[in-house]
């Protein structure tokens, strides 16, 4: 239906919506996140989540302690190396469709521990994020902005056609590879599919 | 409203809608995903345990706890001694038979003891 078409008929009281935008209004309003932190992050996570900045406005307070349950993976802290596998682990066991709020500087690039030798920079290096948000750690505001972010991101999303996100098309993955521990390392130390180390241009 | 209509209809009717209500949603939504949400099964997703641990092992094993040899020397120290109070204050006036009764009641206990020590339970691992 053409816009002017649309906006005539709201003048005239008649309200009109495609199946797409009202799929895409009741998903990115109950998006229910993983009850899950890895650090500090996660401090801020809960205050997000209680009466003072109240996540529930967003129809996301319901944190779910069970990945089966789960829409959102919000990776809020420091991915150790011990700890990426299961991260990983449980963002294969969330059904499908399912998005990754990396919150914080540690889970975007290692943060304040990057040159740690245990330390992961970055979970983009594993499982596709959706939305980044730097600080140390964000302030909940931060958070709840990421969290609207990812809503634009949802309500943009198109059912048909090749732009389809991923949990549309049956033969995108919807398992990612789980890293093991290596000699020196994970391995492998990225999922290429999702990451690859930046081009540096001296 | 016909006379012959049977008063309980409209409880049915009604019955009917709220089913209707409560599984409406339910098979909308299970027609919704045939349509559109490909199936992806896999290793990960469908493992029993959510912690995100690989599971190792299986989770039916026989676990032995052993509760009888607690219940062995708990006898042996705790029951004992309560018996072996009354027995000692009540030594000197006692009959010879129920000094023999106590003997035989206290050997048994140490039968269990001497039992238990052979077995190694009481030796710290």
């Amino acid at each position: 239906m053409d816009e002017g078409l649309r906006n005539e008929l709201s003048r005239q009281g008649i309200f009109t919506t495609t199946l797409e935008d009202l799929y895409n209004w009741g998903r990115k309003n109950s998006i229910w996140p993983l009850g899950f932190g890895l650090a500090c992050c996660a401090i801020e996570m809960i205050a997000t989540s209680m009466a003072r900045w109240d996540l529930a406005r967003f129809g996301a307070e319901v944190f779910r302690p069970s990945p089966r349950q789960a829409d959102l993976m919000i990776v809020a802290g420091t991915v150790t190396k011990k700890m990426a596998p299961q991260v990983v682990r449980l963002y294969n066991q969330m059904p499908e469709p399912k998005y990754v709020i990396a919150m914080g500087a540690c889970a975007i690039s290692g943060g304040p521990f990057k040159q740690g030798y245990n330390v992961l920079k970055g979970i983009d290096r594993y499982i596709p994020v959706d939305v980044h948000i730097p600080g140390c750690p964000p302030r909940p505001e931060a958070l709840l902005h990421a969290f609207m972010t990812l809503q634009r991101k949802i309500d943009e999303q198109a059912l048909t056609g090749e732009a389809r996100p991923r949990h549309l098309k049956a033969d995108a993955p919807s398992e990612f590879p789980v890293p093991a521990f290596g000699e020196h390392d994970l391995e492998p130390a990225n999922n290429p599919a999702v990451w690859s180390p930046p081009v540096v241009n001296r | 409203m016909p006379v012959n209509t049977d008063p309980y209809l409209f409880v049915f009717l009604l019955l009917l809608g709220a089913v209707a209500f409560a599984l409406g949603p339910l098979a909308l939504a299970w027609v919704w995903s045939r349509c559109f949400s490909p199936r992806k099964p896999g290793a990960d997703k469908n493992a029993i345990y959510e912690c995100g641990l690989k599971s190792k092992g299986d989770a039916w094993v026989q676990f032995k706890a052993e509760y009888y040899l607690y219940a062995i020397i708990f006898l042996i120290f705790d029951v004992e001694a309560i018996f072996l109070l009354p027995f000692a204050v009540a030594f000197t006036g006692l009959p010879v038979g129920a000094f023999v009764a106590m003997v035989i009641f206290v050997l048994l206990l140490v039968e269990g003891l001497v039992w238990a020590w052979q077995k190694g339970v009481l030796t710290w691992k």
